[in-house]
Parts: C-alpha cells; structure tokens; sequence
C-alpha cells in the first residue's frame, strides 16, 4: 500500500511534466496541425538555461535569493529564453513554408530539432550536467511513515498551478475562445477580427516556455540533465497528447499525468526495463479503441 | 449619395480564372441591397473580396471613402463590415456563448459592452440565450444560422454580408431569417444580400443587382427587378408573380 502511495506520488510528478510540454505540443498542433518536433527541445534548452544561472551563477543568485528564489529565478529564466527561442524557430524555420504545405513543415521541425541538440551540445559540452544539491531546495518530510521530499510537492503544486493557469485561459476567456476557434477555422476566426499572427506568437511563446520551466524542473528532481534528453521527454509527451486528444489542451493534461502514472507503476510491478513497451502499449489500446484519444471528441457538424 | 460602399471596377482571379471581371456597385446607408445570380457567378466571391478573405486584383472597394484593398480581414471588421459566411461556419465545438463572444472579439476588454450586445443578439434570436451553454455543433441548422447572424452584429456592424443565409432550411425557418433581416436593417445596418431565393430577397431589398459570371448584366430597385422578364425567368422560376 505505501509502495502503491509513493509510486502514485511519483508518477504524478513525472506525469506533470510530460503535461506541461505536452499542452505546447498541443496549442501548436491545434491551430497550426503541425507537429512541433522541436518542443521537447525548448524543454532541454530550458533546463540549460536554468542551469546556467544556478549552477554557474551560483554565487549570487542562491546567496541573494535563496534555494526556493533561485527555483523561482531559474523558472523564469528558463521560460523567457525557451519562450523567445519558440517564437525565432516559428519565425525562420515554420512560417517561411506554411504555404508549402503541412508535411514540409513537420521536416522543417525535424531539422530545427536537430539543430537546437546540436547547438546545445556545442554550447555546454556532449557530456551531461548536473544540478548541483546546493541549488537544489527541498528537504526530506516524515509523514505518517512516509517520506517525502518537500520539494517533490511543491514541483507538483506548481505544475498544477501552471496548468491550471493554462486551462483557465484556454477554456474560460474570450482570448482562448479565440485560440481554439482558430484551430477549427481560421478563415472564420478572421471573419470575427482574430489575428490570426497574436495567436500564433501566443501560442509559440506560451508553449516552449512552459516545456523551459518543465526543465528546471525536471533538473531538479533528477538533477542530471543531457542533451538529448528533449528527445525522450518530447516523445513521451506527444504520446500524452495524442492519449489525450492531440489539440485538446485539458486532454494533454489528463494524458500526461495517467502517462507518468502508467509508467511508475509499469515500472514498479511489470519491470523497469520494458515500462516505455507497456507506456506505447496503451497509446496502441487507446488508439484502437478511442482512436480521438480520451478527451478528444467530434462533433458532427450539422449541414 | 450617402453610399457606404461603393465599389469600382473590380476585378479578381483565381490563378487564371477570371471570377469577377471589373464590377461596380454600391451600398447606401439603411439600405439593403440583393445580388442575385447562378452557382459560380462570383457572388460569394465579391463578399470574400470585401471582408478581405482574398485579394483584389484591379479596381477599388471603398468603405466611408476609405479604400479596403490590401486591409487585413481582422481590421476590416473593426471597420465595421461583418461577414455571415455560406454555410453558417460556426465554432463547432465552442459554446453558442461562446461563439457570441468572438463576434466581439476585438471588443472583449469591455464585458459590459459585450454583455449588451449579447443581450441584443439574445432578444433577435431568444431561442440562443436558451441553448447558450450549448455546443454550436449541437443546434439545428436554423439555429446555427441564427447563431452565424448574431455572431455577425456582435462586431456592431455598419454593414453587414449576408451569403445565402436561408440555403438548407425549412420554408418556416427561410420566412423566419427573413423577418430578421428586416428587423437588423431597421436598427440601421446597412445589408449586402447574397441569396438564392430571389423572391423572398427581392421582397425585403431596396435594390439589386444581377450578376452573371463575373460581370453586373443588371441593376434596378427591386420592383424593376421583379418585373423583368430575364429576371422572372432565370430566378423566379419563369411563372409571373401572382402574389405581387
């Protein structure tokens, strides 16, 4: 029953972050239907940023700010510079071949994927990173016999602020009313004096930068950080979106926590080397059988 | 003449197809005006080009003397022309409140003001402020096109597109749209009516115009136009009109 408790813990928290990168796959994939191959680099690239400032800038900003403020201060960095390196990739490797046609952009993404690795590695070096304990905040609590790390909660809590944030904007403002009108039909979104172009630099700065704050937080929690590791984080996500219904924001989140979920408890009680089979085996089941994934729906339009 | 739009020798291609080859006409004030013609005659086309949805290639549209060429879609309707596209093109699967909501889009900061006009669309069409949590893609096709014209006034329009507002609905529903028409243009908007059903549009029009692949062949007050015989004979079905 602990064992249940602890892993249930876990998986949520890895969950969380495959949907915090999963919801910019989504937004992306709503209203332009490209698939940002790209976006679990902004993940890696975010958690370098934070990196940087921590761990090289030790100094002065865990002095100043403390370890928390420091979290804080990195998440944001992380956010703003995954968020600008979103809108640049838009800018020169997506929007230059929209009128190509979809599947040119998705080798575009390809590419920009591959670049930003390959930029990262000859910035930082081929060889992993680690955030260092003291940056990291956090310490150990007993409960009832378990113990937790506080700061497994708080990356939790914030996750689910975030994507609660997110929500929120998509689902219940006019401005997110917009967001999936677009994604419906963008000529009719026109027609009802939508910019299409402030939706697009909402979505391609919004996105990236949850996926940049998405790694610190994982820097964090697993302290070692690579990069390559966008690619695995990137693929587990875009699995969750499609669980959950690809465009569909509250769907990314739900298919990224029963993700993290899935996979904890793959690992716990099947076996940790084949937890990625049992993971894609139920992407398989759910497509067969839900192939709109859970939240994912279509209405039929009436004529 | 106090005309809104007026449009002047405009021409648009498709690639090499020419859609509209060099047409002129107007929109007066409180007025609503009827373009009548076949499938493929460039109706849809022309309101396309007004809202900005595709590019002029020759000739002018003015809107308070204001040229519309080259304006995006999104500024043309904080200028005030709103489009109701063929089809209805409602937001499937967003609220019927919802889809009121993005006609004001570019009004949103001020809820009072989006309340109010929402408060209008409900009390033209009462049946949307029933069915307002609803799905659009839930509501019937009468519904739907209520829902598309309401969307439409929530910009606060000086003129309003009309594209086959009553195609697919049921003679009670066509009556029904109808009277609404009315009903806007006597709150002084001004009607660009793109319609099939030439009688029923001749009957709330002022005026109209005839055009025949790509080109106005004929333009009159609405009367004239129920009198001719080239009229009477390709769109009101040959037979005289007894109940006129």
């Amino acid at each position: 029953m602990k064992l249940i408790i602890e892993q249930l813990l876990n998986g949520l928290t890895i969950g969380s972050f495959y949907s915090l990168i999963a919801m910019g796959y989504s937004m992306v994939y709503g209203v332009m239907k490209l698939i940002n191959f790209a976006h679990g680099d902004f993940f890696t690239f975010g958690s370098y940023m934070g990196y940087t400032l921590l761990v090289m800038g030790i100094t002065f900003i865990t002095s100043t700010l403390g370890v928390w403020g420091g979290m804080i201060a990195a998440m944001l960095i992380a956010a703003i510079s995954s968020g600008v390196l979103g809108l640049t990739v838009e800018r020169i490797a997506y929007r230059p071949i929209y009128p190509a046609g979809r599947l040119p952009a998705v080798v575009s993404a390809l590419g920009a994927s591959i670049f930003i690795q390959n930029a990262i590695m000859i910035i930082w070096g081929p060889r992993p990173h680690a955030y260092t304990s003291d940056v990291i905040p956090g310490f150990i609590l007993n409960i009832a016999g378990f113990r937790i790390n506080i700061l497994q909660i708080i990356i939790l809590l914030l996750s689910f602020l975030l994507m609660g944030i997110l929500y929120y904007i998509v689902q219940k403002t006019t401005f997110g009313a917009a967001i999936r009108a677009s994604a419906l039909d963008r000529e009719t979104a026109a027609l009802m004096g939508i910019n299409i172009n402030l939706i697009i630099f909402f979505i391609f700065a919004l996105g990236p930068a949850l996926g940049g704050v998405a790694g610190v937080m994982v820097g964090m929690y697993y302290r070692k950080i690579s990069f390559i590791m966008g690619w695995n984080f990137g693929l587990k996500a875009f699995t969750a979106t499609i669980l959950g219904g690809i465009g569909n924001i509250p769907g990314a989140m739900v298919g990224g926590l029963i993700l993290g979920v899935l996979e904890m408890l793959g690992s716990t009680y099947l076996s940790t080397a084949y937890k990625d089979v049992f993971v894609f085996l139920v992407l398989i089941l759910v497509l067969l059988f839900r192939p709109t994934g859970i939240l994912g729906e279509k209405i039929a339009e009436k004529v | 003449m106090d005309n809104i739009l007026k449009i002047e020798n405009l021409h648009i291609n498709y690639g090499s197809i020419k859609a509209l080859k060099g047409i002129s006409l107007e929109v007066n004030s409180g007025e609503i005006v009827t373009i009548l013609g076949a499938n493929g005659a460039g109706k849809s086309t022309l309101l396309r080009c007004i809202s900005g949805l595709i590019p002029v290639h020759k000739g002018d549209m003015l809107f308070y003397n204001k040229s519309l060429k080259n304006r995006e879609a999104y500024h043309i309707v904080i200028d005030g022309i709103s489009h109701v596209p063929e089809g209805r093109r409602v937001f499937a699967t967003l609220s019927v409140e919802e889809n009121l909501n993005l006609g004001a889009f570019n009004r949103r900061a001020d809820r009072q003001l989006v309340l109010e006009r929402k408060e209008r669309a409900y009390s033209l069409f009462p049946i949307l402020k029933e069915r307002r949590k609803q799905l659009a893609g839930t509501l019937s096709g009468g519904e739907q096109q209520m829902l598309a014209i309401g969307r439409g006034l929530m910009s606060d329009p000086k003129l309003l597109l009309l594209d086959e507002p009553s195609l697919g609905l049921a003679p009670i529903l066509v009556k029904q749209i109808f009277h609404i028409i009315k009903e806007i243009n006597k709150q002084k908007v001004a009607i660009l009516l793109v319609e099939q059903n030439a009688r029923k549009a001749l009957s709330v029009s002022h005026r109209g115009y005839v055009l025949e692949t790509g080109n106005i062949t004929l333009k009159g007050s609405s009367s004239e136009l129920r009198n001719d015989k080239k009229v009477q004979e390709a769109y009101l079905g040959g037979a005289a009109l007894k109940n006129k």
